[in-house]
Formats: C-alpha cells, sequence, structure tokens
C-alpha cells in the first residue's frame, strides 16, 4: 500500500508556514527559488539517457517498471466493458507468464472506479481524475464534488489538475487552496485519505522555472505525488521536465524531511525509455524513489512494450505484439 | 634691444603630466644640419617604469569608454593638432628637414589619419567581430577588445605622422600605450603631448618618453605588465628587433615585427594597425526559455 | 535491489592497432631514421605499439614534402581543395566508431566523450573548413588572400585528434600544406588520419606527420623552410616557440594553458551550474587547457553549491575508458599523473581541505579521483598553477567586483565561466573577464563557427570560425 505524506504537521514543513500565509509571500517564495536553465537540463536528461545497464539489473527494472504503471484510459468513449478489461490487465498484465507483478494501479475517470473497484478489489489501486480534469476549468465546488464522488465510489488515488490559467496568471495562493482543499475533500468518513497526486499539465506551464514552481507550490500544499501531464496536451511527460521536478522533491525532502512521489504521464511507450526514467529517478533523486510508492509511469501503451521486452529477457528472442493482449 | 625670446622646455608625457626625466638626463637635439635646437629629457627605465603604472592605471577607464566616445575623443585630438600646424610645421620641417610644403604636407596627412582612426573607433568590432552560427542552442559571438597596455616604439625617420600612424590604431580600439620618440627627431612627439593634453585624453592613456629606443625597448619588450608591443621604432636592426621579439616573450606580448626599413606612412594602413593589438573575445550563452 | 550499470565496454576488435608505426611523409609511411618509443594504453599500462622517432632529419624530409606540395595544393582551386576536405570529413563520419574508441585506447578519455563529443567535432571542423577554402576572398581577409606556405604544427595529447583538426582543417582550407607531430603519448588517431588522407586520395604531401617528442617538435618549428607555426601545449613550450621565430618571418599561433575561472553567483540556476561546474573540471579528467579550475562562488551560497556538488561527485563513475557508463577515465600518463599527485599535495600542505567521492580505482593504470580542495586562497599554488587534472580549487567572493578582480588575478587568460540569471550582469560580467572564451550559463562547449583562444600568457590567434584562417593567410587581419 502507497505510504502517505504524514498527516501530522511536520517539523520541516512548518518551517514553511509563512511562506503560504499570503499571495505576496508565496510569490516571493515561488519566485525566489533557483531559475532552470532550459538547454542544460535537457542536455543533462540526455546525458543520462545515453546510460546502459546490467541485464540481471535491466531485468529488475522492467518488473520495476510494470509495478510503476499506472494504466490509463481516460477516453470519452469508455465504457465499463472497456475498463473491466483494462483492469484485468492491471491484475495479470501477462496471462501466459504468472512471475508477472501487477500494475501500481489502474486510472479513469471518476464515474467508473466502480467497475474498476469490483475487479480489482484491494490487489491495485484505482485512481481517478478530477476536479474537472484535463482542463481544470469549473468552479471550486464543482471540482470538490469530482472529488467526492471519485472517493466515495472507493478510489484509492485521486489525479487532480491544477488551474493553469491561475497558476499563469500569477494567483499561486489560489492555485494552493484549491490543493489544501482537494486534498481535504479525499478524506474518508473512516479519516484515511485518497492518495492525491496533483497534475500540473507542464506543457501548458511551458517553462522549467514554472515546473519547479509548481512543484513547490503543491508540494507545500500537501500533495503525495506531483504528475506532469492529462495526456491530452503536447508535449506530455518528457525527460528533462521530470529531471526538473525530481529535484524539485530531492530539495523538497533535503529542507523538509518530507518524501513526495512523481509521476510522469504521457508520451513513454517503450521499455527503453522507461528505462531512461529509471536511471534518471536513481540518479538524481535516488533509490528511495526507485519504488512504486514514490515513482509512477501514467501510461497505456508502454505496457505491452515492457512485457514484449520481459519475454525478450526470459526467451531471448524478440516478441511481438500479437502475443500480448490489447485492451 | 632685441626681446629675449623665452625657450620651451621640452619634457616627457606621463600620466597626464609633463615630468623631466627621473634620472635627470637630458639630451641635445640638433635639427637636420646639426645645429642646436633644444635639450629633450632622456628619458630612462624608471620612466618606462611609472609610465607603464600610469598607463596600467587608465587602461580599465579607457577600454570602457563607448567606442563612439573614443572616437569623438580621436576627432578632438585632430582639431586641437589642426589648430596647432603651423607649429607642427615648424617642427616637422626642423627635424627631418624638408621644405616648408613637404612639412605641410606631413602635418596634413597626420591631421587626417586621427580621423580616418577616429572614425574606426565604432566600427571595427563590425567589421572584423561575428555573430557565430554554432551547431546548438546558443548565442554566440566574437569581438575585439583592447589587448591592454602596448608599448610603441615610434618610427626614427616619420618624427609625426609615423608617430600619429602608431599611436592612433594603438588608443582607437581602447589599448592605453607607452610611447618611445624618434631618437633624433623628438620635439614634434614633445608638441602632439602637448595636444594630447589639451584634447579630451585622459592622462595615462598615451605616454610619451623622449629617448632612445634602443636602451628603452629592452625594459618595455621585458616588462611583465606591458601585453604588446610594436617595435616600428627598430626598423632595419634586425639583431635589436630579434633581440627585443625574444624579451617579449616572457609573457607572450603581442609583437608587431619591425619592418625590414620605414615604411611609406603616407600609405593606406589598413587594418593591421588595429587587429595586432586586440583580442577577440567569444561569448556563449544559451538559447531558452 | 539497487541499480547496476552494466560494464558496456565499446568493442576494441573494430581498431586494428599494428606493432610498428613509421612516419607519414610525401604520402607514404615510411621507416624513420631515428629511435622509437611506445605508445601505451594509460587505462592498462599495455604497451599499444612502437612508433618511430623523427629525427632532424626526417623532419627536414617532411617539410621539403610539404614544400613540394604547396605548389600544386595552393594553385589548385578552392573549389577542388574544398572537395578533398569534404571527402576527409565524410571518412572520418564512417569511421567515427574507430577513431572514437582508438582515442579511448591511446589517451585514456572515456569513450561517451570520444564518440560524443571529439570524433563529431573533429567532422564538423574539417566540414567547416571545406566549405571556406572557396569562398576566402569574402572572408573579409582581402580580396585575393594568399596562402602562408608549410605550416609546422605541433599539437597536445589531450585531444589528440581534435587538435589535428583544428590545425589541419583551416591550413588545407587556405592552401597551405602542413607537418604535423602530434603528441609523444597519443600518436595513433593521427596516424589513422593518415591512412584517411590515403583514403581520401589527398594529394601527397600536403599532409605529413611525423611522430615523437619535444626534440621533434623543436625541429618542426624551427625549420627555416617553415613559413607558419602553430601549437598548442603548455605556456613554457609556448614561450620557448616564441622566442624560437624571433626574428623569422614566420607568423605563429598558440594556444597555450590556462586556470580559468567559473563563476557562480547566488541566482543561478543552480542545478545547472552544478552541472557545468562538474563537466568544467571533470571533463576528459581535466585535461583541458580551458578548464574551470577555480570555482569561485559567492559566498551566500557558498556551503550549498559545495554540498550539491559533493553529491553529485558521488554520482561520477571513474573506471574503464572504453566502458560507455565511464564518467571519468584514465590520467595520460605517469608522468601527468605525478604532477597532478604534487600538485595535490602541495594544496593539502598549503592548508586547503582536500574532498573526493570514495571510488574504487583500477589497480593497473594512471588514476586520480575527482577531486576538490576548498578554503582555497589566492595564494595557494593550486589556485594559480595549472593541474591538468580532475582537482577544482574553491574560491569565495563576495560582490561581482571581486569575482573579476580574483577571475583575472591570473597570468592567465583563455576562458571563463559565469552563472547567473540576470542578464545584464551576465553582460558586464563576460566584458570584465579577461579571457579569450567565456562561457555563460554553460562551461565547455566547443564549436567550428566559434573562435577558441587566449589573452595573455594563454597565448595569441584565435582557432575556429572565420577568425581561425586569418593565421593561415599572409597578411590578413583577423
Amino acid at each position: 500500500m502507497p505510504t502517505t505524506a504524514p498527516t501530522d504537521p511536520v517539523p520541516g514543513l512548518a518551517a514553511y508556514s509563512e511562506v503560504t500565509a499570503s499571495e505576496a509571500s508565496l510569490r516571493r517564495f515561488l519566485h525566489g527559488l533557483p531559475g532552470v536553465d532550459q538547454v542544460g537540463a535537457e542536455a543533462r536528461a540526455a546525458g543520462l539517457g545515453t546510460r546502459s545497464i546490467k541485464t540481471t539489473a535491466k531485468a529488475w527494472a522492467l518488473d520495476l517498471a510494470i509495478r510503476m504503471v499506472d494504466l490509463t484510459t481516460l477516453e470519452g468513449q469508455d465504457t465499463p466493458g472497456k475498463v473491466r478489461a483494462l483492469a484485468n490487465k492491471a491484475l495479470r498484465p501477462d496471462p501466459a507468464d504468472p512471475s508477472c507483478p501487477s500494475v501500481a494501479a489502474v486510472c479513469v475517470y471518476g464515474d467508473l472506479v466502480g467497475e474498476v473497484k469490483e475487479i480489482v478489489g484491494d490487489r491495485v489501486n484505482v485512481a481517478a481524475v478530477a476536479t474537472a480534469f484535463p482542463s481544470g476549468r469549473a468552479s471550486m465546488d464543482i471540482k470538490l464534488a469530482d472529488t467526492r464522488d471519485a472517493v466515495a465510489n472507493g478510489a484509492d488515488e485521486i489525479d487532480m489538475v491544477i488551474d493553469r490559467g491561475a497558476f499563469l496568471a500569477g494567483h499561486y495562493l489560489q492555485v494552493f487552496e484549491e490543493i489544501v482543499a482537494t486534498r481535504e475533500a479525499c478524506v474518508r468518513p473512516d479519516g484515511t485519505h485518497a492518495h492525491l497526486k496533483v497534475i500540473f499539465e507542464t506543457g501548458e506551464l511551458q517553462t522549467y522555472d514554472n515546473v519547479r514552481r509548481a512543484s513547490w507550490l503543491a508540494m507545500l500544499a500537501g500533495t503525495d505525488f506531483i504528475k506532469t501531464s492529462t495526456g491530452k496536451v503536447q508535449p506530455a511527460a518528457t525527460l528533462p521536465v521530470t529531471l526538473v521536478m525530481l529535484e524539485a522533491v530531492r530539495d523538497f525532502r533535503e529542507a523538509t524531511s518530507v518524501q513526495i512521489g512523481v509521476k510522469p504521464a504521457g508520451g513513454i511507450r517503450t521499455a527503453k525509455d522507461a528505462i531512461k526514467y529509471l536511471v534518471m529517478v536513481n540518479e538524481i533523486a535516488g533509490d528511495d524513489w526507485l519504488d512504486p510508492d514514490w515513482f509512477r509511469f501514467g501510461a497505456s501503451t508502454l505496457l505491452n512494450d515492457l512485457l514484449m521486452q520481459r519475454t525478450k529477457m526470459t526467451t531471448g528472442r524478440y516478441s511481438g505484439p500479437d502475443y500480448f493482449t490489447l485492451d | 634691444m632685441a626681446r629675449i625670446d623665452v625657450r620651451k622646455t621640452y619634457k616627457l608625457y606621463i600620466g597626464g603630466a609633463f615630468p623631466r626625466s627621473e634620472s635627470g638626463y637630458s639630451y641635445e637635439v640638433t635639427d637636420s644640419k646639426g645645429k642646436f635646437v633644444a635639450n629633450a629629457s632622456l628619458a630612462s627605465r624608471k620612466d618606462v617604469r611609472d609610465a607603464v603604472v600610469a598607463a596600467r592605471k587608465a587602461a580599465p577607464g579607457w577600454a570602457g569608454r563607448t567606442a563612439y566616445n573614443r572616437g569623438q575623443v580621436l576627432y578632438r585630438i585632430a582639431e586641437v593638432m589642426e589648430d596647432r600646424r603651423p607649429q607642427f610645421e615648424e617642427a616637422v620641417r626642423q627635424s627631418e628637414g624638408v621644405s616648408a610644403a613637404a612639412a605641410r604636407g606631413q602635418v596634413d596627412a597626420a591631421v587626417d589619419r586621427l580621423v580616418w582612426y577616429a572614425g574606426w573607433a565604432d566600427k571595427l568590432a563590425q567589421v572584423i567581430g561575428n555573430a557565430n552560427p554554432v551547431a546548438g542552442p546558443f548565442f554566440n559571438h566574437t569581438a575585439p577588445e583592447a589587448t591592454g597596455v602596448v608599448g610603441v616604439l615610434a618610427p626614427q625617420s616619420s618624427s609625426l605622422l609615423g608617430l600619429v600612424s602608431v599611436v592612433a590604431p594603438v588608443i582607437v580600439t581602447g589599448n592605453v600605450a607607452v610611447v618611445v620618440s624618434s631618437y633624433a627627431r623628438p620635439l614634434p612627439a614633445v608638441t602632439f603631448s602637448e595636444v594630447l593634453a589639451t584634447s579630451d585624453v585622459p592622462g595615462g592613456v598615451v605616454n610619451i618618453l623622449t629617448g632612445d629606443a634602443t636602451a628603452l625597448g629592452p625594459w618595455l619588450a621585458a616588462h611583465m605588465d606591458v601585453n604588446a608591443i610594436d617595435l616600428a621604432g627598430v626598423a632595419g636592426s634586425p639583431e635589436l628587433a630579434t633581440s627585443l621579439e625574444v624579451a617579449a616573450a616572457d609573457n607572450l606580448k603581442r609583437v608587431r615585427r619591425a619592418p625590414d626599413a620605414e615604411p611609406d606612412w603616407t600609405a593606406e594602413p589598413g587594418l593591421a594597425a588595429m587587429t595586432a593589438f586586440v583580442e577577440q573575445k567569444t561569448v556563449w550563452h544559451p538559447i531558452g526559455i | 535491489m539497487a541499480f547496476e550499470y552494466a560494464p558496456a565496454p565499446e568493442s576494441r576488435s573494430i581498431v586494428d592497432i599494428k606493432p610498428s608505426y613509421g612516419l607519414f611523409i610525401d604520402g607514404e609511411f615510411v621507416d624513420g631514421r631515428g629511435s622509437s618509443f611506445k605508445t601505451i594504453n594509460p587505462a592498462t599500462e599495455e604497451t599499444l605499439a612502437e612508433i618511430a622517432e623523427a629525427s632532424e632529419a626526417d623532419v627536414d624530409l617532411a617539410v621539403r614534402a610539404a614544400r613540394r606540395a604547396f605548389r600544386g595544393w595552393s594553385r589548385m582551386s578552392g573549389k577542388e581543395r574544398a572537395k578533398y576536405l569534404f571527402r576527409i570529413a565524410r571518412i572520418i563520419q564512417e569511421r567515427g566508431r574507430e577513431l572514437a574508441v582508438l582515442e579511448s585506447i591511446d589517451n585514456g578519455k572515456p569513450i561517451k566523450e570520444s564518440r560524443d563529443v571529439d570524433v563529431p567535432v573533429v567532422a564538423a571542423h574539417f566540414f567547416y573548413y571545406a566549405g571556406w577554402a572557396d569562398k576566402l576572398s569574402y572572408a573579409g581577409l582581402g580580396p585575393d588572400p594568399q596562402p602562408l606556405g608549410v605550416a609546422g604544427q605541433v599539437i597536445p595529447w589531450n585531444f589528440p585528434l581534435l587538435m589535428l583538426a583544428w590545425k589541419v582543417a583551416p591550413a588545407l582550407a587556405c592552401g597551405n600544406t602542413v607537418v604535423l607531430k602530434p603528441a609523444e603519448t597519443t600518436p595513433l588517431t593521427a596516424l589513422l588520419f593518415a591512412e584517411i588522407c590515403q583514403q581520401a586520395d589527398l594529394p601527397p604531401g600536403v599532409v605529413n606527420i611525423v611522430t615523437g617528442a619535444g626534440t621533434t617538435g623543436q625541429a618542426v618549428v624551427s625549420h627555416p623552410d617553415v613559413d607558419k607555426v602553430a601549437f598548442t601545449g603548455s605556456t613554457d613550450v609556448g614561450k620557448a616557440i616564441a622566442r624560437a621565430v624571433a626574428g623569422s618571418d614566420k607568423k605563429v599561433t598558440l594556444e597555450l594553458g590556462g586556470k580559468a575561472a567559473n563563476i557562480v553567483f547566488d541566482d543561478a540556476p543552480m542545478d545547472q551550474a552544478i552541472e557545468g561546474i562538474v563537466g568544467g573540471i571533470f571533463f576528459n579528467q581535466g585535461h583541458v587547457c580551458c578548464a574551470g579550475s577555480r570555482l569561485l562562488v559567492q559566498e551566500s551560497v557558498a556551503d550549498e553549491v559545495l554540498a550539491r556538488l559533493k553529491r553529485r561527485m558521488g554520482t561520477l563513475r571513474v573506471g574503464d575508458p572504453l566502458d560507455k557508463n565511464t564518467d571519468v577515465g584514465a590520467i595520460n600518463s605517469a608522468e601527468q599523473l605525478a604532477r597532478i599527485r604534487e600538485l595535490s599535495d602541495i594544496g593539502e600542505s598549503e592548508g586547503a581541505e582536500r574532498w573526493a567521492p570514495e571510488c574504487a580505482l583500477p589497480s593497473s593504470g594512471f588514476w586520480f579521483p575527482p577531486t576538490v580542495f576548498t578554503g582555497v586562497t589566492q595564494a595557494h599554488r593550486i589556485a594559480r598553477e595549472e593541474v591538468f587534472g580532475p582537482v577544482l580549487s574553491v574560491l569565495t567572493f563576495r560582490t561581482p567586483a571581486e569575482a573579476v578582480e580574483k577571475a583575472n588575478n591570473t597570468p592567465y587568460g583563455l576562458s571563463a565561466g559565469v552563472w547567473t540569471e540576470k542578464g545584464s550582469r551576465i553582460l558586464h560580467m563576460a566584458s570584465q573577464l579577461r579571457a579569450g572564451v567565456v562561457w555563460a550559463n554553460t562551461f565547455n562547449k566547443f564549436d567550428p563557427a566559434s573562435p577558441f583562444g587566449g589573452y595573455k600568457e594563454s597565448g595569441y590567434g584565435r582557432e575556429g570560425g572565420r577568425q581561425g584562417l586569418a593565421a593561415y593567410l599572409k597578411g590578413a587581419d583577423l
């Protein structure tokens, strides 16, 4: 089960209470974060992409990547049948190989949570997108109702979107308060809470400086995970944008002792790409993050490529798409 | 009874002031026929030392002026020279033993040369600098900058046009100069220093020492706080020129070698006198959002 | 289970190292008249090949061959010369893997650098200057610029093939012929380049390669029939060359030592600055004349920068140069290793604090861990002398003026780095730093279109770009 950031006030976080006390102080803080040079950040990410890993480590990395997948469908045409099929795949990604691990979660719209939950039970998490996904353009009441509905339907995790309009307009405190409110809406009657992931839609924030600021803003607001994208806007997840977010969670833990997870979503389609991400997680944030509790891939087609490479590792020959389920 | 004229004392020009030689020595300057004209200060190695200190002190300020401003200052030198043409004509005629018309021609050419170089101040970077299209997301450009303190051994024959032709290109790009004038024909150089002193040139930017290049050259060439040296004044003395070049290697001075014989200073100068004493600096910066 | 990187060695089988090599004179490999020396793999100390040591007579033969070839080569139309250079560039790309592996074996540099930096930039350099060959009259260097004649070129061991390209490409494009001496510890890629010249059917004598040590180099630069001397190497040798050519008509360019300041302000893009510091000093084991060997960090962020730097240094992988995951390879020679050790020991004895991450170094070969010295002042020898190894000295400053003062307080002036997010400060710093290359918010970037060269005792002349042509044309003003 995912661990979460402690709900009790953390001494490290308390030091930041003044930062989020007003719009002005929050702005000062976020604009005081070190800048990100785009060219340098992209060169660093590309450099890490040339690492090659040991065969034994590769087998382990492929299984880890599978365990990190949030198997996702977020289409207008999603039906109960479609998501049930996906749920089955999440449990047994490779029916031919029982040693193949399950994925981390199935990610669907809030109204389909129940369908998935029926199949996966507690064996795989169910994540629901909420807060007027993907645009985030709705009044706060609607967004919170959307969240409560998904939690009531049994969602283990909530993937919320931030109001990019508010962020780009400089209304940081508004974005902060929306995250705080959404997190409160994640609380179940028994006091536990659904795991919160905050989606920035980095393709709309555009600059790495914005990504770094959004990361800190969300972390200060008490999110459990920071997530790149909805998958509906290009570019979605990229190595450098994930690099900047990994630097943010690394620095945040150093400053507050609170560990936050990272989820790149959208655009990661091959096992080779996934391994590049894992190399980056390892070198930037450290191996504490090499765990599904702290790193996820939001993806759909990625899973089959991971499975194909996994099969190649065990059989020694290249496989083909016909041997894996298309759900 | 005829009036007794007031004779001028010919002094050195260091740091904007007119000191006598530190050593106290002077030497007789004669006209082209050997007739005594005046005593000139005989600069010593200590004057070289003082001049280098004065030049180094003036260097950042002068290099930091805008190119437009340096051009204006050079043009101002030309203006003041123009105003004192008769005096320069007389000095050149006396020193070089040429006709009045020829002397006038030299002075005209010297003034025009200053005007020519003045115009280069804000153009050289555009002509010899570049925007470099590198294969990556980088802004990259190259532009010339002053080398620093330049030692100038001024020509021995051409007492004014030659002098202006080696000094103007050095300072127009933002360098500062320590000049050793023609030994036998120093008086136009002294008058030129009086022009410099009254034409907006900051003290120390040009320092003029009257004296012997063969004696002072080695001190200048070996001075570790001098960045470059123009050996024009030892043209025709290959052994001395070679030894100066060897001495200059101690701190890798940029050396403008001595020609085999003194060139025709009336010829179009080209860029060489300026480019010999500039450094090309390349600056990189990423291009990103 | 943690992540383990694979030993991912690049295959050595691609290179075919002969037991012995002669000199490349007049288009042929010939036996030298002098003695011979061995070149070794610095990562293993294994002998790679026996190399001829060119004598003065050999050098004379090479210069004569170059002089004979000059007649035809300089009169050939630029359009045709260009095509030879394009051919060479293409062959370098085609044989890129082979060149990269050979470079790493002979030099000790990581394969990821020889593969991703050295060899691609070498090919790019030939492409760049190939294009100039028939456009020289448009270069702003006179209406009909003429070549100088025979160029004597002496290059160092830190970027053997890249320095060859920097020398040979512009020389040939301008119509000169060359006699080149590679460094004695890294002759192999130059000899492979000779083979490439043969493959390209380059006319005999246009490129001559004479291997050897200092005496051979001296014979090259002081040969009376050499019109142009181009040298990259130490400042001491550069000064000796400047003395040797005094009084001659030889045109000279010198690319010498450096002690670059890499200046980090408190508003720097911090993660990229850390990468820039690391790349600035540990790239190519610090065997880089323009290495950012003096870190000047603003005192207000010094602790943070150091903590981040040390964390990052802990992820550097030191080891087998042929392993694709290696970040820092072998020190090029026992002699250089001794020099690095000596200066580091002096650093310690002078009171600076030495730190290096824990890393297992191979038992044979020449190795030195990435090292940082803190508590360094301008008075320490490690802050003044070029270590030419993976050793960083850290100094602090309080204000921009102090940073400029400290950065310029050196007889060198090759390069400098500035890290700040403030644009006007970058331009101010760039104008104040007395260095031929200023990298702002980046470091150690090279491009054939970008002129490179030093102020003060870092040498004179520029290599690369339009400016690089001036070094090889008569009467050309930069």
